[in-house]
């Protein structure tokens, strides 16, 4: 049984405007020990699949379907039993770990009050195991360090603390949202590399948020390509990058130069992406695909082929390789 | 031909007071910017590329006068842009003009997409007839790809890519010589980001553009530039033409940096070794002696502190006392994951 399994997931939000659709209908499962990748533009609906499953929706927002983690239905929850479950078995780290980290505490007292809430430590030990696991982020004089608050670290080290923070209560789930998003790529380089590091130690499931393709093809086994709120592509990284078959999915690619690649082709995506209070009428990527034609109009299933991979496309490229 | 612009020495020194400091102490220098060279032909384009804090904006923001600056910038082997007060400075405004990196806040949400447009030929080109303007901002929309009907609608109303086809537009409608482009695509969405760089390539081509293209993401200026400038912590690391640059760099941090760009292969990038930096950025309120590299730097050696590295005046210059091809052993361990 998979550790985590959405099953046609909708997230929408009231707004003045009328109801906004941020994911629509999204399915897909996380194995334990298992690296995903969750990748898409801005207003792709990645984020918000990840607070629905948290529990972390805006209040105007609503999530239907179905998240069972661990055979457990988790939509809908108490808080209470949702506050447990998000403390001991699944764990979020943000993009900007400033504005997530309480800027009025040290971190010792931010870390330890995790664990006496979490795993009932009396003050002592929380404070020990507090700073084993800033030694285990690689946070060079963690015992006097710990007495800082948030402002006294760079941003790396910032990310640092609060990946230490996510992985107190060692969860199995782990979900990094754009987590070397607003890093330098030297730090970004480091903190991927403890995370996966981390990641196979603990071999906690973790899905990695972002819009780096770079990003996703160091760290992640498999990827799932959103837009517009639903699945256009999932499947394992190597054949995914080396013979992309949804249009989107290999758009994407073709619009990110490579540092190494003297060519340096650079080639755009015509036009927007959707406005999801009033999204296109079936594929969302219809009105933007080169392939597509009267059939887009009503939004195709996603159909597995090859194996482990998926898409959901009625033109796909099956012959084109990279 | 000489070059359109010439920056010989460039320095930026902000005054910084500390907490408890008395009124009348001195405030330390900060130097942001610190004796940066180059020379840019007409329509080439120059990338700068760095880390946070290491003076890329800043150093746009010095050719531009939007901060006190000391050294030479000659424009068009004439006039030196540094010793021009205010009011003389005002006619080559025109001629060097700037792209910022927030698309919506660089633009006044009370103004029309017509309006912004117009507003730097109404400054400059006062000669102008409304009539003649109002040619002119159409024609700047077609050439960016913004639809004549959107000219009544504010900011709020568009995407960041075409909030960003705005600013280019207001920049480009007094057809400068120079366009300082400082992050212009980095808060764009990769499919948005493509449109955009081909849009400035395009433009850049037409009009016979030079560009300062400031960014802090390699392949980007890869693609775009001609030469490329490594700054860190104020000072000019490595530059040369983008070839020399990207195929066979000499500079340790230009390696490391390179290094760390992730690559969208998996096979390359779970096989790629990276080269790490050591530590953090030292604060420039107190930089390094000697080379300001030479903390993280994994080649450092003794006299690395004692003398400052010149980058030297050949086409690919290296301010280190130990250039050269990356070895080996300077790689990590570990293949990363």
């Amino acid at each position: 049984m998979a550790l985590l399994e959405i099953d046609d997931l909708s997230v929408t939000f009231d707004s003045e405007d009328g109801p906004v659709h941020a994911v629509n209908g999204l399915s897909l499962s996380v194995d334990r020990g298992e690296t995903l990748g969750l990748v898409g533009e801005s207003g792709s609906g990645k984020s918000q699949t990840a607070f629905a499953l948290m529990g972390l929706l805006a209040r105007n927002g609503r999530a239907k379907g179905s998240v069972r983690f661990d055979g457990h239905e988790v939509l809908g929850l108490p808080p209470r039993e949702m506050n447990r479950l998000r403390a001991d078995r699944m764990a979020i780290v943000f993009q900007d770990p400033m504005t997530s980290l309480n800027p009025y505490m040290r971190i010792s007292h931010q870390m330890v009050e995790v664990l006496r809430l979490h795993r009932g430590m009396g003050r002592r030990e929380a404070e020990r195991e507090a700073v084993r696991m800033l030694d285990a982020v690689r946070i060079p004089g963690a015992k006097e360090r710990i007495r800082l608050y948030p402002h006294e670290f760079s941003g790396g080290m910032r990310q640092r603390v609060m990946i230490a923070m996510a992985l107190l209560c060692q969860p199995d789930l782990l979900i990094a949202d754009e987590p070397t998003t607003a890093l330098d790529v030297t730090v970004q380089a480091q903190i991927m590399d403890l995370l996966s590091e981390l990641q196979r130690e603990l071999g906690m499931a973790t899905i990695l948020i972002t819009h780096d393709l770079g990003v996703v093809a160091g760290f992640c086994e498999r990827v799932t390509v959103l837009y517009g709120g639903r699945v256009m592509e999932e499947g394992p990284v190597d054949p995914i990058f080396a013979r992309p078959t949804h249009p989107y999915t290999r758009g994407l690619l073709a619009a990110v130069p490579r540092v190494d690649d003297a060519g340096g082709r650079m080639r755009a995506i015509p036009g927007n992406p959707p406005d999801m209070a009033d999204p296109p009428e079936g594929c969302p990527f219809g009105p933007r695909c080169a392939l597509a034609g009267p059939d887009c109009r009503t939004m195709p299933p996603l159909a597995p082929f090859e194996g482990a991979r998926a898409r959901a496309c009625h033109r796909p490229i099956e012959e084109v390789r990279a | 031909m000489s070059p359109l612009l010439s920056v010989r020495d460039l320095s930026v020194t902000f005054p910084i007071r500390r907490p408890g400091d008395m009124p009348w102490t001195r405030p330390r220098g900060l130097r942001a910017v610190n004796g940066v060279d180059f020379d840019l032909e007409p329509g080439r384009t120059l990338g700068v590329v760095g880390e946070s804090g290491c003076g890329k904006s800043t150093l746009a923001r010095a050719l531009i006068r939007m901060v006190p600056a000391t050294g030479r910038a000659t424009w068009r082997g004439e006039t030196d842009l540094m010793a021009l007060t205010p009011s003389a400075m005002k006619r080559y405004r025109s001629e060097i003009q700037m792209v910022f990196q927030d698309p919506l806040a660089s633009l006044d949400p009370r103004m029309t997409l017509g309006q912004i447009i117009a507003e730097p030929l109404r400054t400059h080109r006062p000669d102008l007839s409304g009539a003649e303007r109002r040619t002119r901002v159409a024609e700047m929309m077609e050439r960016v790809g913004l639809l004549p009907q959107m000219i009544n609608r504010y900011p709020h109303e568009f995407s960041g890519g075409q909030c960003q086809r705005i600013g280019i537009a207001r920049a480009l409608v007094v057809e400068p010589k120079l366009l300082i482009c400082d992050e212009p695509v980095s808060a764009l969405d990769v499919s948005i980001q493509a449109q955009v760089v081909e849009l400035l390539r395009e433009l850049q081509r037409d009009l016979g553009l030079a560009m300062i293209f400031i960014a802090h993401d390699l392949s980007v200026v890869r693609h775009i530039s001609d030469e490329v400038m490594v700054l860190y912590l104020g000072r000019v690391m490595e530059a040369a033409p983008k070839e020399d640059l990207y195929a066979a760099p000499r500079h340790p941090y230009t390696q490391a940096l390179m290094s760390a760009v992730p690559i969208p292969d998996p096979a390359a990038e779970r096989t790629k070794r990276i080269i790490p930096l050591k530590g953090d950025l030292p604060s420039p309120m107190d930089p390094p002696s000697g080379c300001v590299f030479r903390t993280r730097c994994v080649r450092a050696a003794a006299d690395c502190s004692e003398k400052v590295p010149r980058p030297g005046d050949e086409a690919h210059r290296v301010a280190c006392l130990h250039p050269g091809p990356v070895r080996e052993e300077e790689r990590a361990g570990a293949a990363p994951a």
